[in-house]
Parts: C-alpha cells; sequence; structure tokens
C-alpha cells in the first residue's frame, strides 16, 4: 500500500508538472522527470541539458531526449485518463439516514469542476416510494456502473469505462449525440447546451480526469473525482459534506470512509441493509445506499435552510 | 429507342420549358429552406441552448423528423420493391414517384440526426472512431448502405428513359441536358441482351432494397428499443417501426399521386384504381400498425410495471388529445374511408393519407417525448422547460425546411426526368395491344 501511495504520488506530481510546463513552453515541454519509467524510463539519455522557462517563471534545465511536443503530451495524459488507477476498484456508500439536503456536495463539486451554476453532477432528490412510506433524501451522484449502458451506446468511444470502475467522458471526442443521456436510467448526464463560460486557470491542459474545460455541444456528468483520487485526495462531495454521509473507498481493499470514520464496506453493507438504486435494471452500480433508518434529522429540516428556487423544486415530491 | 410522342409530351411537362408557377412555387419552398438555414446557422452559433431540448427531454424534433422522413423512404422499397418482385400491372404510373420518395426522403433524413449533434465538426468522428457496440454504428452502416443500394435502384429504372429521352429528336432542351442524357442512358440501345441485364439488375436489386429497408428502421427502432427508458424497452419495437414506416410511405405516396397529377393534368395515367389500390394497401397496413399499437400498449398498461403506468398516466392526461389522434383517429379513419366502397372517392382517400401520415408523425411524437419526460429518478426543477419539452421556432423552421427540401427536390427532378416512367408506361402498352 506504501509502495503504491508513493508510486502514486509521484505520477501525480508529474502530470501536475506536466501540466503547468506542458502549454507554456509552447511547442515543446518536457516529460518523464526524474527517471519515473512509465513512458520515458528506459531511453538512454543523450546528457545534453537545455534550459527552459516554466509558465511560472522558473528556470528548469532537462535533458534533450525528455523534451516532447505538446500534442504527445496530451495523449499521455489522454492514456493515463484511459488506463485508471492500478489494483483499484472505487465504490461509494451514500447513508440516507444522514443527509439534510445541506447541498454542500452539490456546491463543492460545482466549485472543483468550475461547473455553471445550472449544472449540478451531483443532484439531490426528494423521494418517496409509496403513499405508505416514507419520504427521504436522496443524493445522486454518476453511479459509475460495471454494466453501464451510456458507454455500450457511445458510437465513438468518448465515454468510457477504466479498469478501476470510473466511467469517464473524454470531451474532445464527445460529437454531443445526447445518446448516453437517453441510455442512462439514472439521469446523471448534463449536456452543455450553450458555452459554459468558465474561467479556465492559466496554463490548464485539458485531461478526461478532471473535464475541465466544459466544451459546449458535449456532455458532462460525475466523474467520481479521478483528478482527486490521483492525488491520494477523496472526491469533494464527500469532505465537503458537514454531516458525513457519502463514504468513499476502495472494494478490494473492503474499505470506505467519509473523512472522518473508517469503516469496512462489508460490514456497513451487513449491518445497515445496504442496497443499490434499482438493482432490477442490472446496470450494477459502484454506489450503494444505506436506507434511511433512525434519520438523525427529520426530512423537513432539509427544506429549512434552502432559498424559494431550491424548495420550489420539491413542491410535488410525492410517491411514485 | 423510340417512344410515342404523346407518352413523352405527356410524361415530362417540365423538361423543356419552366412555367412561372414552377419559378414561384420553387421561390416559396426555398424561402422555408433560407429561414431553415437561418435558424441553423443561430443554433451552430449559440449552441443548442436556441432550441426547446433540455437534459430531460434531450431529443425532440429532430429525432422525431428523422424517424419520420427515415419512415416515408418506406414507401420505395414496400410500392416498387414488392409490386415490382410480384409483377403487379397497375403499380407502373407510380413506381417512379415511390423511388423518389424513398431516394430524397433517404438524403433528407440524415440532416435531422446533423442538427441533433452538439458537435457538428466532429460528425467525421463516427467514422474515424466507431464503435460497433453502439445502435448508432448500426445506424450509419445501415443508412449509408441503403442511401446507396436505393439510389442504384433508382437509376437502373432511370436509364431506358434517359435513353428514350436522349434518342427523341424532337425534344428542345439545352445542350447540356442531352449530353446529360447521353452519358446517363449508359449506351442503352434496347436490344435483347441489354434490357435482359437491366431487367435481372433490377429484380435483385428490388429484393435487396426490402432487406435493407427493413434492417435500417429496425435498427433504428432499436435504438430506442435498447435503452431501459419505460415506453422504448420494448421487444415489439423493430417490427412496429418497420410497419408503421410502411404506413407513412404509403400515406405519402397516395398524397403525391394526388398532387402530381392535379399539376400536370395526369388524370388519363393515374386513375382511381390507382388510388384504391394503393388505398386498400394502406388500410392492411394500418390494420397491422393498429394491432401492433395495441399490442405494445396492452402490455405496458396491464402488466402495470410501475414506470409503465407512469408513462401511460401521463399519456392520456397531458398527452390525451394527441394520443386519441395518433393511435385512434389516424388509424380508424383512414381505414373506415377506404373500407366502405362508398366513401373510396379520389379526395376522400387523399385526405384519408393526409390523416395517416399527420398521425404517424405525431405517433412518434408521443414514442420519443413522453417517455424522456418520465425518467426513473423524478425530474424535480423549478425551470419550466426542463420540466416540459417545447419546441422553439429554430425546431420549426428547420422542420418545415426538412419539408421544403423535400419537394424542391422533386421539382429538380422533375426538370430532368420523367414523373412517371415512359419505357413502364410503353411496356404496358405493348402489352395491353397483344391482349
Amino acid at each position: 500500500m506504501k509502495e503504491k501511495e508513493e508510486n502514486e504520488s509521484e505520477r501525480s506530481s508529474r502530470r501536475n508538472f506536466l501540466k503547468k510546463v506542458g502549454v507554456g513552453v509552447g511547442a515543446v515541454s518536457i516529460a518523464g522527470v526524474a527517471g519515473t519509467s512509465v513512458f520515458a524510463g528506459n531511453k538512454s539519455k543523450s546528457g545534453e541539458k537545455i534550459k527552459l522557462l516554466s509558465p511560472d517563471g522558473t528556470l528548469v534545465e532537462v535533458d534533450k531526449d525528455d523534451i516532447k511536443p505538446v500534442k504527445e503530451i496530451l495523449n499521455e495524459l489522454k492514456e493515463e485518463a484511459r488506463a485508471g488507477l492500478p489494483n483499484r476498484k472505487f465504490c461509494m456508500v451514500i447513508d440516507l439516514a444522514r443527509c439534510k439536503n445541506a447541498r454542500k456536495c452539490v456546491e463543492a463539486c460545482q466549485e472543483g469542476h468550475l461547473l455553471p451554476k445550472d449544472h449540478e453532477w451531483m443532484r439531490l432528490y426528494l423521494l418517496q416510494d409509496d403513499n405508505h412510506t416514507a419520504k427521504y433524501w436522496f443524493p445522486r451522484p454518476c453511479f459509475h456502473c460495471d454494466k453501464p449502458m451510456c458507454v455500450s451506446v457511445c458510437p465513438v468511444g468518448a465515454t468510457y469505462k477504466r479498469p478501476d470502475g470510473i466511467v469517464l467522458i473524454d470531451n474532445q471526442r464527445c460529437i454531443g449525440c445526447k445518446f448516453c443521456m437517453t441510455g442512462c436510467p439514472y439521469s446523471a448526464r448534463v449536456f452543455n447546451w450553450k458555452d459554459p463560460e468558465v474561467k479556465v486557470p492559466e496554463g490548464h491542459v485539458y485531461d478526461p480526469e478532471t473535464n475541465i474545460p466544459a466544451v459546449e455541444g458535449t456532455v458532462g456528468k460525475c466523474i467520481f473525482c479521478a483528478d482527486n483520487l490521483r492525488k491520494n485526495e477523496l472526491p469533494r462531495c464527500v469532505t465537503a459534506c458537514p454531516m458525513g454521509v457519502i463514504y468513499f473507498g476502495d472494494i478490494l481493499e473492503d474499505t470506505v470512509t467519509n473523512g472522518i470514520e473508517t469503516e469496512r464496506f462489508s460490514k456497513l453493507m451487513l449491518d445497515r441493509a445496504g442496497y443499490r438504486y434499482r438493482e432490477e435494471l442490472g446496470t450494477l452500480p459502484s454506489v450503494y445506499y444505506l436506507p434511511p433508518t433512525q434519520r438523525m434529522f427529520p426530512v423537513e429540516s432539509g427544506l429549512e435552510d434552502s432559498d424559494e428556487s431550491i424548495k420550489g423544486r420539491y413542491k410535488n415530491a410525492g410517491p411514485r | 429507342m423510340e417512344a410515342d410522342k404523346k407518352l413523352i409530351r405527356d410524361l415530362t411537362p417540365e423538361i423543356e420549358k419552366t412555367s412561372i408557377k414552377w419559378y414561384i412555387t420553387f421561390f416559396i419552398f426555398f424561402a422555408f429552406f433560407a429561414i431553415g438555414i437561418y435558424g441553423l446557422i443561430l443554433q451552430i452559433d449559440k449552441g443548442h441552448i436556441v432550441t426547446g431540448m433540455r437534459d430531460n427531454v434531450v431529443w425532440g424534433f429532430y429525432i422525431v423528423n428523422f424517424i419520420f422522413f427515415m419512415g416515408l423512404s418506406y414507401s420505395g422499397a414496400l410500392i416498387s420493391g414488392v409490386l415490382h418482385l410480384f409483377h403487379t400491372g397497375w403499380r407502373k404510373p407510380v413506381i417512379r414517384m415511390a423511388e423518389l420518395i424513398t431516394i430524397i426522403s433517404l438524403i433528407i433524413g440524415p440532416f435531422f440526426i446533423f442538427f441533433c449533434i452538439g458537435r457538428l465538426d466532429r460528425l467525421y468522428f463516427l467514422f474515424i472512431h466507431p464503435r460497433i457496440q453502439s445502435p448508432i454504428t448500426w445506424d450509419v452502416i445501415a443508412i449509408c448502405t441503403d442511401l446507396f443500394g436505393c439510389f442504384i435502384y433508382l437509376y437502373l429504372s432511370f436509364i431506358e428513359d434517359f435513353a428514350i429521352l436522349r434518342d427523341y429528336t424532337e425534344l428542345n432542351v439545352p445542350p447540356w441536358k442531352k449530353k446529360l442524357y447521353k452519358t446517363l442512358s449508359l449506351g442503352f440501345t434496347g436490344t435483347e441482351k441489354q434490357r435482359k441485364i437491366l431487367s435481372n439488375a433490377r429484380m435483385i436489386m428490388a429484393a435487396m432494397i426490402i432487406a435493407i429497408a427493413i434492417i435500417v428502421y429496425s435498427v433504428l427502432a432499436w435504438i430506442f428499443g435498447v435503452t431501459l427508458q419505460p415506453g422504448w424497452h420494448s421487444t415489439i419495437f423493430g417490427p412496429y417501426f418497420v410497419i408503421a414506416a410502411v404506413f407513412s410511405g404509403t400515406g405519402l405516396l397516395i398524397i403525391l399521386m394526388w398532387i402530381f397529377r392535379k399539376i400536370y393534368h395526369l388524370e388519363e395515367y393515374i386513375t382511381k384504381r390507382h388510388f384504391v389500390n394503393v388505398g386498400v394497401l394502406l388500410t392492411i397496413i394500418a390494420a397491422f400498425y393498429g394491432y401492433f399499437t395495441f399490442s405494445d400498449y396492452l402490455t405496458k398498461w396491464y402488466g402495470s410495471i410501475k414506470m409503465d403506468s407512469i408513462l401511460i398516466d401521463k399519456l392520456f392526461t397531458d398527452y390525451y388529445s394527441l394520443f386519441i389522434f395518433a393511435n385512434y383517429i389516424g388509424i380508424l379513419l383512414p381505414c373506415i374511408i377506404i373500407a366502405f366502397p362508398k366513401f373510396r372517392t379520389i379526395p376522400s382517400i387523399t385526405v384519408a393519407a393526409v390523416i395517416a401520415v399527420t398521425a404517424l408523425w405525431v405517433n412518434r411524437y408521443i414514442i420519443v417525448i413522453p417517455t424522456l419526460e418520465t425518467p426513473f429518478l423524478p425530474i424535480q426543477d423549478t425551470r419550466p422547460d426542463w420540466i416540459n419539452y417545447s419546441p422553439t421556432w429554430i425546431e420549426w423552421s428547420l422542420t418545415l425546411a426538412g419539408v421544403s427540401v423535400f419537394a424542391m427536390l422533386f421539382m429538380l427532378v422533375s426538370k430532368i426526368a420523367p414523373i412517371i416512367s415512359i419505357s413502364e408506361m410503353q411496356e404496358k402498352d405493348k402489352i395491353e395491344i397483344l391482349k
């Protein structure tokens, strides 16, 4: 585990470095710092050093053989984003007993992924299954299904499933046919109906793991914060939630955490009778729910602090 | 090749001269087309926000028009293909029109998909990054094959006519047109051997386009059928869409027969008999189509899986009048009009066809939209356009542009080629004389 972490943090720092330097230098940039063996490692070095100025003004010296055109680096980032993290299978557990529509997860998500205000990758529903059953708050990220309908129907391979369980979208590949949106039974996908008009940080290089910037005419959705995961950090919604509703972890390690407590995934499922939303659809989601038993808050408290536009959404919430 | 002069004169009313009427009509259609293009430019410039589509209803008018136009292309496959295979005598005056409907609607249909795509500039990704798992890729392959096949089939039926026009010395047309006929007739002189080859080729293509057409429309249906959405996830959708397509294609053929008969005074060639025969065909197809519709909705309503019953509720409340029009009036009325001999007049059969075609368009609409308005997770939103779909003027204008292009292409073809096959009609005369 330790080794894995080290390897990952090294890789991620290199990624960030690549991103920083990649665009600034223009036609050429640097790859394969400190001899990591993934891409450039086995190449023999010429020993000839070249000095380059990085975007933040630092002078760096690199081996001539490590210099690659930016296009190649973009492809490498994309290949990395398609391969995913090795020996991982991510999962999420959402404890419905704790959710009170605080919407901090939504805000953190929008902020972190530079989403326009009307784009919600994480969405909060007020559900009631039947007249005689109780209402409950239902946060819905992308379910990152193991049999994802969206991936099956994509005609150009823009959306894909990684071995670590994450479903991503390459919005430089997406043609915007919206078939994935009709394919997804959970309405998890949003479309960029107009230019998103977000301020992208300078020097930012597009990578499906951040999906920044959003592109008009393409599809976006929750990406389990794949960029954070590469840095060994939790998804933004997990850390933002004041109630600790959302647990995130690795099903192979049988561990999930909400940032405060760490639990055995299997024990949580056993003790709390965890389930998946609409199991019968056969999409095999990676997101599990714990039923709202012994709630920490009455369901109405979820409407107390929210403004009118949010309250309006749930006016007609009822049995269905 | 010699042909009856009167026949040529009657069947090629637009080849030699262009009437003022033609120009005016063409201009009107062109104006609609131009408005559509303006709408399209706006849509490309501002993004799809200018349409009525939003995150729940991600497919709107464009997809409805797409399946509708693809369905119209069936008239060629059925009328010309099937009737050709079975050597049905009365088909001859209508066969050319049916083939033209096929090829023209096949050209227009895919454009509506292009309007629906968010990144038109990446359309070629469909060819350079195709994934065979996706029904859209199946569709791309199927439509390309269909276009190719139908084009060959249409062209084969034109060769003899081009040869006739080439050899008709009195034809007063500019030299480029004469040259065109000479090139397009491929040196056909009407020898026994040539006739045999041509007839065999047409036979083979007639059989092929029937098969290809069934595949194309089934694949189209599977785009909906393979998803998990309530209302779409149905095993019956393949054959249901095929029969619906034949229904609309036949209906449109009757409408065009009426229009051409009126404009070009073809009363001599297109008679009441043709209207009744195609009308009866329409009735038979309507019966099948009604049966499929009934059986699809009955199982959804009776079995009553929760999501299906929510959808059925929506259809019988918000969409009540559309549902009644599309699935009751649109099917039963044409049947009643045509089934009783005393109602069978040329205008009434045409009215029945107009009702059938419009109702079928509405039927496509209530297949696509209500399902998208009832996702598994309820739509909880305050933005009205996110909850219910209503098309904007841009979608309307592009729809009208599609219809206009249909008419314009028909008008352009009538400038170059006979609207009723001269060679076929001639053959028919010979047979009648022999008798």
